[in-house]
């Protein structure tokens, strides 16, 4: 996973509330393609709308996303990071994000940032207006979003995940660290609890 | 195999349906999937702790389903958010376990993606002798530990709230999103925003209209939401002697395999073939428009699912979420109708 420590570029305006997985990324596209694949069908619904930014300039390719609440509620499906971050997405922000989909972020190195609904909405304004010139930096070891105007304004984040995140760390190689602990704790259980192990035996 | 007390993932957000029977349960992406298998572990930030508590008595024709609509529609579609939910109240004793799943099922669309059930008598009548369940003096030891498990009296909640059984009506969703719901008494609202201008043009409905008589084109009953056998059975109870409308296409997907020939053992394909229903084989089906089952562009279905966004259904589909029976109602009206009228 590649890690992440800042990003500076534009900012793309997506202000909708409630964007669903299945908006991100329809389920049968994640029939039958990699990982990696998935960039060209991201929004596939929304492309060549007026309403929808993300797919021709000045914003096709931006590296940070504005959006909307309850961002990525809906379907488990990783395949929404996977598109976004095939889009050139590196960092998402907005008021609030759906948990299962928050999590699958930080297994890709995908950034999501939490900021308030009307300072997201001014930074779009800045962005639309001078989409030549505005940019956004989101510093991840700073814990900062600095907007176009160039206010710094900290954004938190929970210190475990920002390490993992900013180290590139894969997770399975770090809980691998704690194995005698995991094996000590299985142990205790099973002993505790037979019957939650030998009814699968 | 889901047992009280354990704790369960896997890679669909409806994961959280298992709570049904008081384990934790909830879904994941892909990669936290690979961690469970490589580690048997997951970090997890430690949810706060809501509780619905559904008191009274359900009316008669009201399901298990409709309560779980009731209450997205008055918390939202993040009400959940952050949340792990315990349903709990009279009300919620009083469902027998498959109905306790399909009250689960939907935690997710509240933003909630663990929800459970405190075990109870209910929960060990239905575990009691299951091929996976615990035996003889494991099952003592095992029943000694679940009845453990619910809450105490004086348990305090992050976030707790009260819902009166007898105030629930059947529902049915109006919009592109399962918050977008209403008693199938009510008129289709007013649009409070753009996002229900948007919905409400896209379902093709007017404001002010009684949802009731809405011309429907499909049905689908089925998903993991609805297709266990005390659903089938509810469903064919309503359609015995009747046929399905003559403009519609109702299918039935049983939810597995043992249900399906659960079914058939008690002769419930039979019914609903009877009826005018296709009776199709175990899987997601048109819930997610998967294996290429679509609904058609423009055609307003009625679902026993959980999603109704957009296109869910198929490019273009209309989903209205509803019960086995509004559901198996609709097929025989046409319409969109209350399955408590005979």
């Amino acid at each position: 996973m590649q890690p992440f420590t800042t990003v500076t570029g534009l900012a793309a305006p997506l202000i909708w509330a409630n964007v669903d997985t299945d908006m991100i990324i329809p389920v049968q596209r994640l029939v039958g393609s990699t990982r990696d694949g998935l960039g060209p069908f991201g929004f596939e619904r929304f492309r060549g709308r007026p309403d929808f930014p993300l797919d021709q300039p000045p914003f096709a390719g931006a590296p940070i996303l504005l959006a909307g609440e309850n961002f990525g509620c809906g379907s488990s499906r990783e395949g929404a990071v996977w598109a976004l971050m095939g889009m050139g997405i590196r960092c998402v922000i907005a008021p609030s994000f759906g948990d299962i989909f928050h999590n699958n972020c930080f297994q890709n190195g995908l950034l999501p940032v939490r900021l308030p609904l009307d300072l997201i909405r001014r930074i779009a304004e800045a962005m639309e207006a001078s989409p030549g010139n505005a940019r956004v930096t989101v510093d991840l070891e700073r814990q900062e979003v600095v907007t176009p105007w160039g206010e710094a304004v900290p954004f938190a984040i929970d210190a475990r995940k920002k390490q993992a995140l900013a180290e590139g760390l894969d997770d399975i190689a770090l809980t691998k660290q704690r194995e005698a602990e995991i094996l000590a704790w299985q142990a205790k259980d099973r002993a505790a609890r037979p019957w939650a192990w030998d009814s699968l035996a | 195999f889901t047992l009280p007390g354990t704790t369960l993932v896997c890679g669909d957000s409806h994961t959280c349906t298992n709570g049904g029977v008081g384990a934790l349960a909830f879904g994941i992406g892909a990669s936290e999937l690979s961690h469970v298998l490589a580690t048997q572990t997951l970090m997890q930030r430690r949810p706060r702790a809501m509780r619905i508590r559904f008191e009274g008595t359900l009316p008669p024709g009201v399901t298990a389903k409709d309560m779980i609509l009731h209450a997205i529609g008055r918390f939202g579609t993040a009400g959940g958010t952050g949340f792990a939910v315990e349903y709990a109240g009279a009300a919620v004793r009083a469902l027998p376990l498959e109905a306790r799943l399909t009250l689960c099922n939907l935690s997710i669309e509240l933003g909630a993606k663990m929800g459970l059930i405190a075990p109870d008598d209910t929960t060990y009548e239905y575990l009691a002798g299951r091929r996976f369940a615990p035996k003889g003096a494991a099952w003592d030891a095992a029943l000694a530990d679940w009845r453990r498990l619910p809450s105490d009296p004086d348990a305090a909640f992050d976030a707790d709230h009260r819902i009166e059984a007898a105030e629930i009506a059947p529902q049915v969703t109006w919009g592109t999103s399962p918050e977008q719901v209403l008693p199938i008494t009510g008129r289709i609202p007013a649009p409070a925003s753009a996002a229900d201008r948007a919905a409400l043009d896209y379902m093709g409905l007017e404001a002010g209209r009684p949802i009731e008589g809405t011309r429907v084109d499909w049905v689908f009953i089925g998903s993991c939401t609805n297709s266990r056998l005390s659903d089938l059975r509810d469903a064919a109870a309503m359609l015995r002697g009747r046929r399905v409308a003559p403009h519609v296409t109702a299918w039935v997907v049983p939810g597995s395999e043992t249900v399906k020939r659960d079914a058939e053992a008690e002769g419930l394909h039979r019914e609903f073939l009877a009826a005018g229903f296709e009776w199709r084989e175990p899987g997601c089906s048109l819930c997610v428009a998967a294996n290429g089952e679509t609904v058609p562009p423009g055609a307003r279905s009625v679902s026993t699912s959980n999603r109704n966004f957009v296109g869910r259904q198929g490019t273009g589909a209309r989903t209205h979420l509803a019960s086995p029976a509004m559901a198996a109602a609709a097929a025989l009206a046409g319409a969109i109708t209350d399955p408590r009228r005979p």
